[in-house]
């Protein structure tokens, strides 16, 4: 009996990671090997965003604070949740308030609307905060210059999107930060009814620009911030402004690897 | 004791005092920044704003602003960003000290090798992806997003203020019209940032963090960023209250708080204070001396500058990246300016010409 030739035991993790499922998910195997750490990079579509080094000074924490990966990780969950409110949530005067009282009252562990406004409170930080490292490390300078403008055009689409976010609960707090806001818009020089220059641009005694023909009117969709300005809202912070973001982040992170990537002294 | 702790910090606090106090740091920042990021200054200045702040949360009114949800960002935010600006300048310090002796920049010893992506870098991407993501919920469970009444268009509340991100421009409104603070000085800014790399681009000192060889680009950076955008935010968010009246941070927001309106054109100024004529009839005869003003201030400063102080900048740069920069440079410089001249004379508008709604 004692000599009876062992029975190999039965190993959990190899069965899974041998099987043809998990293989044809996972390509390789996982040793420590430089080749499997590279294909680990190579083979995967979203750590494929990375090249497969990077030069050592790039990858310090100290150097990057990480600021404008955890800008995108930010914008990542934002989506996820921003996508689960959009469940619940319809954009016109009469539902919209009822909407996100719902949610928070029926929902249960409805931290869903939390994440998604400390989230967008947290994506404005840490985009200064990855401009000013950028900044600070002379990183702007060429050949990144145009990498740069890239990121001021992310800058500010991220301040709009937040921006336009602001009047979806449609509660004071955002019709009157809305207005405030766009009242600006009323000033813009020509375009604007109370804007410099716009009293010129006129047939006869026709007045071309007035309150219901100036820019802030295309913004608002009205002349007040009402169900137009809601809607427009809506579209522009659910599909308008995410999808120009996704392009131009794709841009961004190609133009980081095309200009040498993360930059070093020369 | 706290109480007059409280009132001495509320009649001390005024636009321009803060303002003032403000860029007396700023400029001691950068003048001598390896003295100032020492643990020596540092710790005590953290030590003087975290004090303030305990002593605040003792005011049932400072507690209400500053723990408003929305207004939380902001406390982390200010205290986010100085660590980041104390610590990217005590690199650069250090960076510029070891090439005082010669030796290469800290980054260069690392930046010709490569290291493989995963794990090295993958590891801390994800590392401050849990971090942050365990944060928010916290942050998510703690505190409640804020819903008021639902919307009426009949009852504004008062003050009504924008975004907080947005509250430097509003703040901005202040001291110049719509025009110019909500659609100009934004658009400015923009254009502005962008223009920077094309400005700046000597490329010895990308890479790395650096001061001494960086130092006026820096410094207006640094300015632009703390002083007109940060700062302005602060005073917008926690300083102004009904009406958009200042108080300072441990005096309640009394809407009837009444303050005089006693600003004057400069047009006023010279017609009636100074000539005693009486102000013409015509806006270009009346708002001739401000148009003036205002041309003197954008062609003379560029044209004795690219002479006497600039005159490095002009060759380097040639005539149209010269003429961008300082053009950007008066329009920033603007801001302070007319911040100062409303502070000590009661200055309304440099030119008023309200028919056209052109007020400058
Ligand atoms: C939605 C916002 C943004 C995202 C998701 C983003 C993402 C990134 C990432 C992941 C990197 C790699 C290095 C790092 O993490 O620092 C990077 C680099 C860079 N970013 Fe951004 N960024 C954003 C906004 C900006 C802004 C506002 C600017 C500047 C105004 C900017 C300018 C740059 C430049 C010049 C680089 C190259 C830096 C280097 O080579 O050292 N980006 N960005």
């Amino acid at each position: 009996m004692a000599d009876a030739p062992k029975k190999p035991k039965f190993d959990l993790a190899k069965f899974i990671t041998e099987g043809q499922i998990w293989k044809s998910m996972f390509r390789h195997g996982y040793t420590t090997s430089d080749r499997d750490r590279s294909l680990s990079v190579l083979t995967n579509v979203f750590f494929h965003l990375h090249p497969v080094k990077v030069r050592k000074s790039g990858a310090r924490f100290g150097f990057t604070w990480c600021a404008g990966g955890l800008s995108f990780f930010v914008f990542l969950t934002l989506v996820v949740s921003g996508i689960l409110l959009m469940f619940y949530y319809r954009p016109t005067v009469e539902y919209a308030y009822n909407d996100i009282v719902a949610l928070r009252e029926h929902v249960p562990f409805g931290i869903m609307r939390e994440l998604h406004r400390w989230g967008a409170h947290a994506m404005i930080i840490t985009v200064w905060i990855h401009m000013f490292r950028v900044f600070m490390t002379g990183s702007y300078k060429p050949p990144r210059e145009f990498n740069w403008v890239i990121g001021v055009i992310l800058l500010v689409l991220t301040m709009l999107l937040s921006f336009t976010g602001y009047l979806l609960p449609w509660d004071q707090l955002a019709m009157w930060a809305i207005t405030v806001g766009s009242n600006m818009a009323r000033a813009t020089p020509f375009l604007g009814h109370e804007g410099p220059g716009a009293s010129l641009l006129s047939i006869g005694d026709i007045q071309l620009v007035t309150a219901g023909s100036d820019v802030r009117f295309a913004l608002l969709g009205g002349r007040f911030v009402g169900a137009g300005a809601l809607l427009r809202f809506y579209i522009l912070h659910c599909v308008a402004i995410p999808t120009v973001v996704v392009i131009l982040m794709a841009v961004h992170f190609w133009r980081i690897r095309k200009d040498g990537g993360i930059s070093g002294p020369l | 004791m706290i109480e007059t702790f409280r009132q001495l910090v509320n009649s001390f606090a005024s636009p321009v005092t803060i303002f003032t106090s403000a860029m007396v740091l700023f400029i001691l920042f950068v003048t001598f920044p390896a003295q100032m990021t020492s643990p020596w200054i540092t710790l005590p200045i953290v030590a003087v704003v975290v004090a303030f702040f305990a002593v605040g949360l003792t005011d049932p009114h400072f507690v209400s602003i500053v723990t408003a949800p929305d207004n939380v960002p902001i406390v982390a935010l200010l205290f986010i960003t100085g660590y980041f600006t104390w610590y990217s300048m005590r690199k650069a310090c250090e960076n510029d000290r070891r090439m005082a002796r010669g030796e290469p920049p800290k980054e260069k010893l690392e930046s010709e090798e490569k290291v493989l992506v995963f794990p090295y870098l993958i590891y801390i991407e994800f590392v401050i992806a849990l971090v942050y993501a365990i944060g928010l919920v916290v942050w998510s469970i703690l505190l409640k997003a804020p819903l008021e009444e639902p919307a009426n268009p009949t009852v504004a509340p008062n003050p009504s203020k924008a975004p907080w991100y947005f509250l430097g421009l509003q703040e901005m409104l202040v001291y110049y019209d719509p025009w110019i603070a909500g659609v100009l000085f934004p658009t400015l800014i923009i254009i502005g940032l962008c223009a920077i790399p094309y400005i700046d681009r000597d490329t010895e000192t990308s890479g790395f963090f650096s001061f001494k060889a960086r130092r006026p680009v820096i410094t207006v950076f640094l300015f632009g960023f703390w002083i007109l955008w940060i700062l302005l935010i602060l005073v917008g968010t926690f300083l102004r209250g009904p009406n958009w009246n200042f108080f300072g941070p441990f005096e309640f927001w009394d809407v009837h708080k009444v303050v005089p309106l006693l600003n004057v054109n400069l047009s006023e100024f010279i017609f009636i204070k100074w000539l005693a004529w009486g102000l013409p009839k015509q806006w270009f005869v009346r708002e001739a001396p401000g148009i003036i003003l205002v041309l003197l201030y954008f062609m003379v400063p560029p044209a004795i500058l690219a002479k006497t102080l600039f005159k490095k900048y002009y060759k380097k740069l040639g005539p149209v990246r010269y003429s961008v920069m300082v053009m950007l440079l008066l329009f920033m410089l603007a801001l302070p300016i007319k911040m100062y001249f409303r502070w000590a004379f009661n200055l309304k508008y440099i030119v008023a010409i309200p028919e056209f709604f052109f007020n400058i």
